[in-house]
């Protein structure tokens, strides 16, 4: 075709409502010379958006998606695209109904509206429901149905009309072309080859939905998706729905249960299933638009597997049992391997970008998120890190990976998830030197992404008749959790416990250019002595939190990055993508080089004094101090770098050694401390209750891109005078004035629930309130919220952490805190340490 | 050695699809070596049979009995059927239409030989004959081969155009009469009702489809205006059914009714394959719709760019004008 | 009445079907199955002939073990017995499928009594061999009709309707009979939830047939050489009406 572009700016690949929504936004904020691909025809292309049910449930427990939902939600309103139908969530068990509490509190957290209905309240606004199956309903005014198609179109149309977009339907895309650099091993998008032609790009966003891998593999790069079988049956007609008159006269009814809703569409009632078995697709499955019967995502259906569904739906509804079954497919849409979606630019290839595993529901405010990143370096409208495609480490991208973890997360689609919800698959994938010996040690291992972590040991279970504790009364609340993670926390504070830390991901720069480069991505200043290290934040471009981490200056031009297993995917491509492109800086990961282990409590200097002679005090190995010096383990010479800091408040040392030493060391530290008290000791107290009574704020809890340093009480009195990523947001922060929000470290002083049991929250964004039961909301629509919780042993008190509004901010404050529905009062402590506030213990 | 193709014809008046077996038989009949035989069964058949000798009939049977009033399929295979027996045809043909498909159907059964249907192409060569014949509506094409005593095989309607052979043939006619049991006559055809009344979606020579871009209920009047003027009905897409603007006895699709109208004109109807499907089976496709990239249009044999809400009036206009 | 239907299990294809490497069967990875649409009508039919006369109706099909899922839809609307005549093959000759269909057909009725209609469909969707019904009525020595788009029950007989251009022939049958079915006789009821859970619980008879095979041999598939045709724009908005109307005279129309 002869008018087929050989150049443009941004290529979007794929028009379904991701694509057609995010070359809308591009052409808001100015983008032009825009160009739309999909391989199949328009208004419907034949994906995922196709076939979509259209309904929006703005109710997440997740704040990422609650907030883009509603944004979303928004969005689709403002085009007068969408109707509110209401929906209900009901429940047929007594764990239902305590999901539905949670529910509304998450409700109540993001302020939608939203109430308890008996049966009969149900049956009220869904008449043909059979109200004996049901103990109650949650019952949601605001979920609205949503017209995709026409919203993709409409967007698409804004984008041509307003930014000259070019438009070009049944476009199959054959290659994604990528060149050498800017830096050795980096790769760049330069192009798209199609069907029509070969056109040119700066940047090529991946808009594919269930094909995104398949296109992204083109380029080398990866997107972990899998397509995967939603089914759908159009049963009807059906009288008491035609006489509505409308698409949609009665509010959706999810039927959680038993994974299912059931949604009217016009006189007939679309059921839709998440709990078959999982059905699974390869990309290269999906038929193309020509060979698929109905479309390439409407698969054909297999009734088999939807037979069970009918029943239930048939008790739940007796009319539909007369209903004709219209319409049935095996719809395909896209799981990852965390259940999050898929943004951002891909790591492996710059100007590569990555939009999917967005549905339906989400779709407007994700193609806002990808377009205001791409314009100003880091979404504004939300923090995104949990959807970011940088996130993922290299074992989470291979099939066999996506494939277990899809298959395993389908049917949780309508399950309950517990927020500590371990995996049942594809575990062990990477641990530390001590597994085995863990493993011994009867350790429980949390999964953090793709790393095995003991949260605690049952070795320790003495501990608990020690220290007098007890499990949790309710099983929701002591789920994932065991009292013997106090046992360890008392135990480090009184003699000390090891913790393993090898899951830290360490990078180093090196070069002539290592610290100014350091320097360019800190807040706090990277060029201090060989030997010193320092805590400092990384912003974004807007002054807001892009990370949280340790930088320790190893040499003149060697800088070592230390940061969490969460944040390592998105940190290493972050140094690597603002790294200087004259070759001045270089770039190495070096996590699989190091062990780390912390040592910490009263004893950890007469434990680890055993094995060296070296000066432990202060003087010797000051506070934030890196000294180098070899450890006698069992007559074998280990040499170590010690890093006095602490993360849990006590006195001693994160231990780095090479990777092949840590059994040696574990083994000398264990045998030096056993009559000493040590203990190994888990991720409960290390990233939880030891933290927490320090007032440790947390990257993607307390730290988001949404808050500045100032708001969360880690800004230095002085900016130092180098340029830093984020530094103008952060001046302009700082001009302002004083933060309008604090975090602060709450204790809950009564835990008793209505039915006089003692309840302890999860830490999952349940509101603060008011006295009077009001959420608090700043001037930025930032609402409080538990963003941390977890016994503080030592200060004998529930914690929780929270972004007040600085005239809350004060001790002694009484507030609120919605749990499960129901409200406990909380006390003010402190914005810094309720637990030895002067940090006597860790330097002293 | 002879061939006989069998030549349909309404009560005298011969059917089109005859000349393409004609044409196609006298070629196949020449490659094989053998005579061109042109059967014509019934009463009236006679005024049938002037034309076949110019498209190369050597002979025209035909054939005449009590039973034959009107065209019965199990008479008329029977009567083909003792013709191979006297003629000793080694090939009989017909046009693959409903009626040739199906004496032929017969025929083959009381020979018990095969019977290769809708054959596009047959290369009469060895004892295996090469054929290619035609699948799934045309969608695909089968290689197969034919091995038989009497060779039985229609031609795909529409495969090879009708054309006079070069030097006409004798075309000398020959009365023919069958042995026919009286109880044949239970299978011919003993009433004719004419349609004046009644046009259905399915049956339609025209439909004026409308999908979401209509917008109302309403909205559909000039959509029933011009299919009123071109003697057609209105059909309609999934969302217009949804919406509760039209009774899903209109809706066209996958689950609705598959129509093969002779003009489709598909107006505010992006061409979603749940729609399609029903309507692929149009002889032609007329789009009107404002997206020149919607499905549809793609589809499409021509296309309107433009506002069904505008264009639609303007046809019927165009119409009323022409036809005073 | 006692109606018998034969069907066939064809797969579901889109805009375009593609055939296995060795060119013997249609690809159906992304496929799924259905009744051959003509029989899918014939069911109906005959559910609607029972509904409205009593009586029985028995479906069978001969194909693959899989063919139980054709089975089974058509008693999901209404049929009553089920029969599967299981072959291994792709597919068998249009001489073989009706020597191996009569047989069974010949073995219920010599257990059962005879049925009053045999059922067919017009021609199956994939192969189109027009011929089964015909050579199984042959064999049996009953009348039969194609092409069959009405049909009214009488005593000893059926009318049965066959479209032509501008209007219907009639014919009056002799039952037992055989009649090829056309689609757009009815429009074929979809199952109801309760009706495709009772079919699960459905018996299956299954009836064991060998048959010799014909003297039509597959050789292989393929695809026509396609046809892309252009989309001609006649214009925009309702100045193209002068161009639409040319066209609609051209294709004959308009008259």
């Amino acid at each position: 075709m002869s008018d087929f572009p050989e150049r443009a700016n941004v290529v979007v690949i794929g028009a379904g409502i991701v694509g057609n929504c995010l070359v809308g936004h591009l052409a808001r904020l100015g983008w032009t010379d825009l160009v739309l691909i999909d391989k199949g025809p328009l208004p419907n292309p034949g994906g995922s958006t196709g076939h979509a049910s259209n309904f929006i449930f703005p109710v997440d427990h997740n704040k990422e998606m609650a907030l883009l939902g509603e944004q979303s939600a928004d969005q689709f309103r403002d085009m007068e695209l969408s109707v509110d139908s209401g929906g209900i969530e009901v429940a047929r068990t007594e764990e239902r109904m305590h999901e539905l509490a949670r529910r509304m509190t998450s409700a109540k957290a993001w302020g939608i509206e939203a109430r308890m209905l008996d049966p009969a309240g149900v049956k009220e606004l869904v008449p043909f429901v059979n109200e004996d199956v049901i103990l109650g309903g949650f019952y949601c005014p605001t979920v609205s149905v949503v017209d995709s198609l026409e919203t993709g179109t409409t967007m698409r149309r804004e984008a041509v009309e307003t930014a000259g977009c070019r438009v070009f339907a049944n476009t199959e895309v054959l290659d994604i072309l990528t060149e050498d650099g800017p830096n050795p091993g980096d790769r760049t998008v330069t192009g798209v080859v199609t069907d029509k032609g070969t056109i040119e790009a700066g940047y090529v966003v991946i808009a594919c939905g269930v094909w995104s891998n398949r296109i992204a593999n083109m380029a080398g790069a990866m997107i972990p998706l899998v397509p995967t079988v939603h089914q759908m049956a159009d049963v009807g007609p059906m009288d008491i729905l035609a006489e509505t008159n409308n698409e949609i006269g009665y509010p959706i009814v999810r039927d959680m249960d038993t994974f299912c809703y059931e949604r009217q569409s016009a006189g007939s009632m679309e059921i839709g299933s998440y709990g078959h078995r999982p059905i699974l697709h390869h990309p290269d499955e999906i038929p193309s638009n020509e060979e698929a019967a109905l479309s390439p995502t409407e698969m054909p259906f297999t009734p088999d597997d939807f037979d069970d569904q009918m029943e239930t739906a048939i008790e739940l509804m007796d009319m539909l049992g007369d209903a004709e079954i219209k319409y049935a497919i095996n719809g395909l849409l896209s799981l990852t391997p965390d259940g999050m979606p898929c943004l951002g630019e891909t790591p492996e290839v710059r100007n590569l970008w990555s939009a999917a595993a967005v549905w339906v529901k989400e779709g407007p405010g994700m193609a806002q998120v990808v377009a205001e990143w791409m314009t100003y370096g880091y979404p504004r409208v939300i923090d995104v890190h949990g959807a970011d495609v940088a996130r993922f480490y290299e074992a989470e991208c291979s099939d066999e990976h996506i494939w277990s973890r899809a298959e395993e997360s389908f049917n949780k689609v309508y399950g309950i998830v517990h927020p500590q919800e371990q995996w049942e698959e594809r575990r062990n994938l990477e641990v530390s030197p001590y597994f085995s010996r863990h493993e011994d040690l009867g350790a429980m291992f949390f999964q953090a992404r793709s790393w095995e972590r003991p949260q605690w040991f049952a070795s320790n279970a003495d501990l608990v008749e020690r220290y007098g504790l007890a499990e949790r009364e309710v099983e929701w609340d002591n789920r994932w959790w065991s009292p013997v993670t106090t046992g360890e926390h008392l135990n480090l504070r009184e003699n000390c416990g090891v913790v393993d830390l090898s899951s830290f991901q360490i990078y180093e720069l090196e070069g002539p250019g290592a610290v100014e480069y350091a320097d360019y991505l800190a807040v706090n200043r990277v060029d201090v002595p060989v030997g010193r290290s320092i805590y400092t934040p990384w912003l974004t471009m807007d002054g807001g939190f892009h990370s949280d981490l340790t930088m320790m200056r190893m040499a003149e031009d060697r800088v070592r990055i230390v940061t969490g297993v969460f944040d390592g995917g998105r940190d290493s491509f972050w140094v690597r993508r603002h790294l200087p492109t004259d070759g001045s800086v270089s770039f190495r990961n070096i996590t699989r080089n190091i062990t780390t282990l912390g040592l910490w409590g009263p004893n950890a200097p007469a434990v680890l004094g055993q094995l060296t002679d070296h000066d432990l005090g202060q003087e010797g190995s000051p506070y934030g101090s890196i000294i180098d010096i070899d450890l006698d383990c069992g007559g074998v010479k280990v040499p170590i770098s010690l890093f006095r800091i602490s993360y849990v408040g006590d006195t001693g040392w994160e231990v780095y050694t090479d990777w092949d030493n840590g059994p040696a060391l574990w083994d000398s530290l264990m045998l030096a401390g056993a009559d000493l008290g040590i203990r190994p000791t888990g991720g409960g107290v290390y990233g939880s209750s030891g933290r927490l009574e320090k007032g440790y704020r947390l990257m993607g809890a307390e730290l988001e891109s949404e808050y500045n340093p100032l708001e969360v009480g880690l800004a230095r009195p002085r900016v130092k005078a180098a340029d830093f990523i984020g530094r103008e947001a952060y001046l302009a922060a700082r001009e302002k004035g004083d933060p309008e929000i604090a975090v602060c470290t709450l204790t809950v002083e009564d835990h008793t629930d209505g039915q006089g049991r003692q309840r302890f929250m999860m830490g999952g964004n349940e509101p603060i309130l008011t006295p009077d039961g009001d959420r608090i909301v700043d001037s930025h629509g930032r609402v409080s919220r538990v963003t941390s919780a977890g016994p503080g042993p030592s200060v004998d008190r529930f914690l929780l952490m929270s972004h007040l509004p600085t005239e809350l901010a004060t001790p002694g404050t009484d507030l609120q805190v919605m749990y499960q529905n129901e409200l406990y009062p909380v006390k003010v402590a402190s914005t810094g340490a309720v637990f030895d506030p002067d940090d006597s213990r860790m330097k002293g | 050695m002879t061939m006989l193709v069998l030549c349909d014809h309404d009560r005298g008046a011969l059917a089109d699809a005859s000349l393409e077996a004609l044409t196609f038989g006298r070629d196949l009949a020449a490659r094989s070596g053998v005579a061109c035989e042109a059967v014509l069964i019934g009463s009236g058949a006679d005024a049938a049979a002037a034309p076949l000798a110019a498209y190369g009939a050597e002979v025209v049977h035909l054939a005449a009995h009590d039973v034959l009033t009107d065209f019965g399929p199990e008479a008329w295979g029977e009567t083909l059927t003792q013709l191979v027996a006297s003629t000793g045809a080694s090939i009989v043909t017909a046009c693959g239409t409903d009626r040739g498909n199906e004496v032929l159907a017969h025929v083959a059964a009381r020979l018990d030989e095969p019977f290769v249907a809708n054959c596009r192409q047959v290369d009469p060569s060895g004892d295996a004959w090469p054929v290619t014949r035609v699948q799934w509506g045309g969608s695909l094409l089968e290689d197969a081969t034919l091995t038989a005593g009497c060779r039985i095989l229609s031609l795909a309607h529409h495969a090879v155009e009708a054309a006079p052979a070069p030097t006409p043939a004798a075309g000398t006619v020959v009365a023919f009469s069958p042995d026919l049991d009286s109880a044949l006559a239970r299978t011919v055809v003993t009433d004719r009702v004419v349609l004046t009344r009644g046009i259905t979606l399915s049956t339609a020579p025209v439909v004026v489809g409308g999908g979401r871009g209509v917008g109302s209920a309403e909205a559909f009047a000039p959509l029933e205006e011009l299919a009123g003027e071109l003697g057609g009905v209105v059909g309609c897409s999934r969302a217009v059914t949804n919406n509760g603007w039209r009774p899903h006895s209109d809706q066209v699709g996958q689950t609705g009714t598959r129509i093969a109208p002779q003009v489709y004109i598909a107006s505010g109807i992006s061409g979603a394959i749940q729609h399609w499907v029903g309507a692929m089976a149009s002889k032609h496709i007329l789009a009107i719709n404002t997206d020149r990239e919607a499905n549809i249009v793609t589809r499409a044999d021509w296309a309107v760019i433009g506002d069904l809400h505008q264009v639609i009036p303007a046809i019927t206009d165009e119409i009323r004008r022409r036809r005073g | 009445m006692r109606i018998l239907v034969c069907v066939k299990r064809v797969p579901a294809p889109g805009a375009r079907i593609n055939v296995t490497a060795d060119g013997q069967a249609i690809d159906t990875a992304h496929l799924g199955f259905t009744t051959s649409p003509h029989e899918e009508c014939a069911v109906e039919e005959a559910v609607q002939i029972a509904e409205a006369h009593g009586g029985e109706v028995t479906v069978l099909t001969l194909g693959p073990a899989d063919a139980e899922e054709q089975l089974r839809y058509a008693a999901s609307v209404g049929a009553h017995n089920l029969v599967l005549v299981p072959i291994e093959d792709v597919d068998w000759d249009p001489q073989r499928t009706a020597a191996a269909l009569a047989a069974a057909i010949s073995g219920i009725e010599a257990a059962e009594g005879a049925f009053d209609l045999l059922l067919f469909g017009n021609e199956s969707a994939d192969a189109g061999g027009f011929q089964v019904g015909v050579r199984v009525a042959h064999a049996l020595g009953r009348p039969v009709v194609n092409g069959i788009k009405g049909i009214d029950v009488g005593a000893g007989s059926v009318s049965a309707r066959r479209e032509i251009d501008g209007g219907f022939e009639v014919y009056e049958v002799p039952t037992p009979a055989v009649l090829g079915v056309r689609e757009g006789i009815n429009l074929p009821r979809y199952p109801t939830m309760k009706g495709r859970l009772a079919s699960k619980k459905a018996e299956v008879v299954v009836v064991g047939q060998s048959a010799e095979a014909g003297g039509q041999d597959r050789v292989r598939l393929h695809r026509p050489v396609e046809q892309v045709s252009e989309t001609v724009i006649l214009g925009e908005g309702p100045d193209a009406a002068a161009a639409v109307v040319d066209v609609l005279e051209e294709l004959g129309v308009l008259a």
